[in-house]
């Protein structure tokens, strides 16, 4: 293949573009939409997530120690249970530890801190903290724990209780909102994305569509199938590729903006920080999505025109 | 159809013991119930000027468009000199297009090309290269008195100008034959006159052309072959070039 063809077929396609005027204007503004639709729903994805992932954080099951169990005892427990494939982390927290945790927590409360003076001694037991990779995975690490023969020296059972029995219902609670804001948040952003590529086909489609007696002239004086479409197709990439530059330039003022108002509003997920830390990724999506959809509508709208 | 191109095409004489370069064959084309042609036999020899009259609606456009295969026939058979025109495949349609000039009444110049790269185009399309066509394109502007407006767009250019321009794509490529459709049908007496001027000296210098027209003037001052159609059937063909309906 020679390289003639494929230079006329850009530089066609460059100056359609160039003297398309009005209808070149239209196209890269509803791809500019488009596009800043796809681009905002990456946004929300990511915001979507980031929440989720600080709620899931916030969730754990905690089992406490009697106060005769022994700290070698509690950590044969922690390593056993840092070994189940459900487990994110366990964090231990010794008695002494919940004390002084409960003095500082309380340190303005006097009533409460002679109350804890007068008991003699730490009331308090010591505690695993245990955070699963999922909250539908607390139930079966529950299920190890109680089935667990953690015994002390004397014989006796070292673990007094675990709190999952009041969390259960939150965390199940939790587990399916989760799973329900996951799906409908993906069919929405599903059938934004739908809705907004079809719009971008229809204004390409249009475009097309003013260029027909155009396109028959083409074929009646011996131009190739391949050939008349090139150009086309060259312009509604130019189309994508202009509108998709437009929205990565349009999200830094915008996301800069937006980041600084709702950084507090959404947990300290800031837009602006996400966009710099993920631009590559963001500009791939978008320019992938601009070529694919400039090229595939060219493709699809002037077939019809192709035909004898 | 190898047998029919031996009994029709390059071998087979035609209209007045010439060689044929177009035959149409008992051809009938049908809209529905509607008959736009209906047994139309006629032959075309090469370097023929041939003039095809009739009223709005007696299928000289249909039998144009039946030649350039943008329509197929109901019935019978078209060919082009050994080419079975209703037996081309549709990938090979633009190679067979590149054989024949098309000029129409409504020009049908590109809107956004100037007169230069409408012209270019045409070369473009058929695979010629950059050299050729710096070297062709203004020799037929300036065949066609336009070397001045090379860089002007259609809409900058008068009737009669985009007609010229036309023409000039038609040519470029030295097709074998020349199909005009009413080409004179949106142009004054003046820009009539200097078409169909030009369009003589193209036969002049060999090229088959087939014309149609409504204007009686334009046939008694072309002075060849004329064929009469009305209600889809031929009813006269004079070597005289006489306009009767």
């Amino acid at each position: 293949m020679t390289w003639m063809p494929v230079r006329r077929v850009l530089v066609t396609g460059w100056k359609n573009f160039a003297r398309g005027g009005a209808v070149s204007a239209a196209t890269v503004l509803i791809m500019t939409v488009t596009l800043a639709i796809i681009g905002t729903l990456i946004f929300i994805s990511a915001l979507l997530s980031f929440t989720l992932d600080t709620i899931k954080e916030k969730v754990d099951v905690s089992v406490y120690f009697v106060t005769t169990a022994s700290e070698a005892s509690i950590f044969e427990v922690k390593d056993q249970l840092e070994n189940l494939p459900q487990v994110a982390s366990v964090t231990y927290t010794s008695a002494a530890d919940a004390l002084a945790a409960f003095r500082a927590r309380h340190a303005n409360d006097q009533l409460t801190l002679q109350a804890l003076d007068e008991l003699g001694g730490n009331p308090l037991d010591a505690s695993l903290s245990v955070r699963a990779k999922d909250p539908t995975q607390y139930e079966s690490i529950v299920n190890y724990l109680e089935a667990l023969p953690a015994l002390s020296a004397a014989g006796a059972p070292i673990v007094d209780r675990i709190n999952y029995a009041q969390n259960k219902e939150v965390i199940d609670r939790l587990s399916l909102a989760i799973q329900a804001t996951r799906t409908i948040g993906f069919a929405v952003i599903i059938i934004f994305a739908i809705a907004s590529i079809l719009i971008a086909f229809a204004t390409v489609r249009l475009a097309i569509y003013t260029a027909k007696d155009e396109i028959a002239v083409m074929r009646l004086v011996g131009a190739s199938n391949s050939y008349i479409q090139g150009p086309f197709i060259v312009t509604g990439v130019i189309s994508g590729v202009t509108a998709a530059i437009l929205v990565l330039l349009l999200l830094i003022p915008a996301t800069w903006y937006a980041g600084a108002k709702t950084a507090g509003w959404f947990g300290g997920f800031n837009l602006a920080d996400y966009y710099a830390s993920h631009f590559v990724f963001i500009f791939l999506i978008l320019m992938g999505s601009a070529i694919v959809l400039g090229a595939v509508a060219s493709v699809l709208a002037i077939r019809k025109y192709l035909t004898v | 159809m190898r047998r029919r191109c031996r009994l029709y095409g390059l071998q087979t004489n035609g209209y007045n013991g010439k060689r044929r370069m177009i035959y149409f064959d008992k051809v009938t084309k049908r809209y529905g119930d509607m008959a736009a042609l209906e047994g139309v036999t006629l032959s075309v020899a090469p370097k023929e000027f041939v003039s095809i009259v009739g009223h709005s609606g007696a299928g000289k456009t249909t039998l144009l468009k039946l030649l350039l295969a943008e329509e197929r026939p109901s019935d019978g058979t078209v060919f082009f000199e050994s080419i079975d025109v209703n037996d081309l495949p549709s990938s090979a349609l633009h190679h067979y297009r590149r054989r024949i000039g098309m000029v129409f009444q409504d020009f049908r110049l590109i809107p956004n090309k100037t007169a230069y790269e409408n012209i270019a185009f045409a070369m473009e399309a058929v695979g010629r290269s950059d050299s050729e066509i710096r070297s062709d394109v203004p020799y037929i502007l300036e065949l066609v008195n336009l070397a001045d407006k090379a860089l002007h767009f259609p809409d900058q250019l008068s009737g009669g100008e985009k007609q010229r321009i036309a023409i000039g794509r038609a040519i470029i490529n030295q097709p074998d034959l020349i199909v005009a459709d009413e080409p004179t049908g949106n142009l004054d007496p003046i820009n009539t006159y200097e078409v169909v001027e030009i369009l003589k000296k193209i036969n002049e210098l060999g090229t088959t052309i087939i014309i149609t027209t409504h204007n009686k003037g334009v046939v008694d001052s072309i002075g060849k072959r004329v064929i009469t159609i009305d209600r889809g059937k031929v009813v006269r063909d004079d070597a005289e070039g006489k306009y009767i309906l």
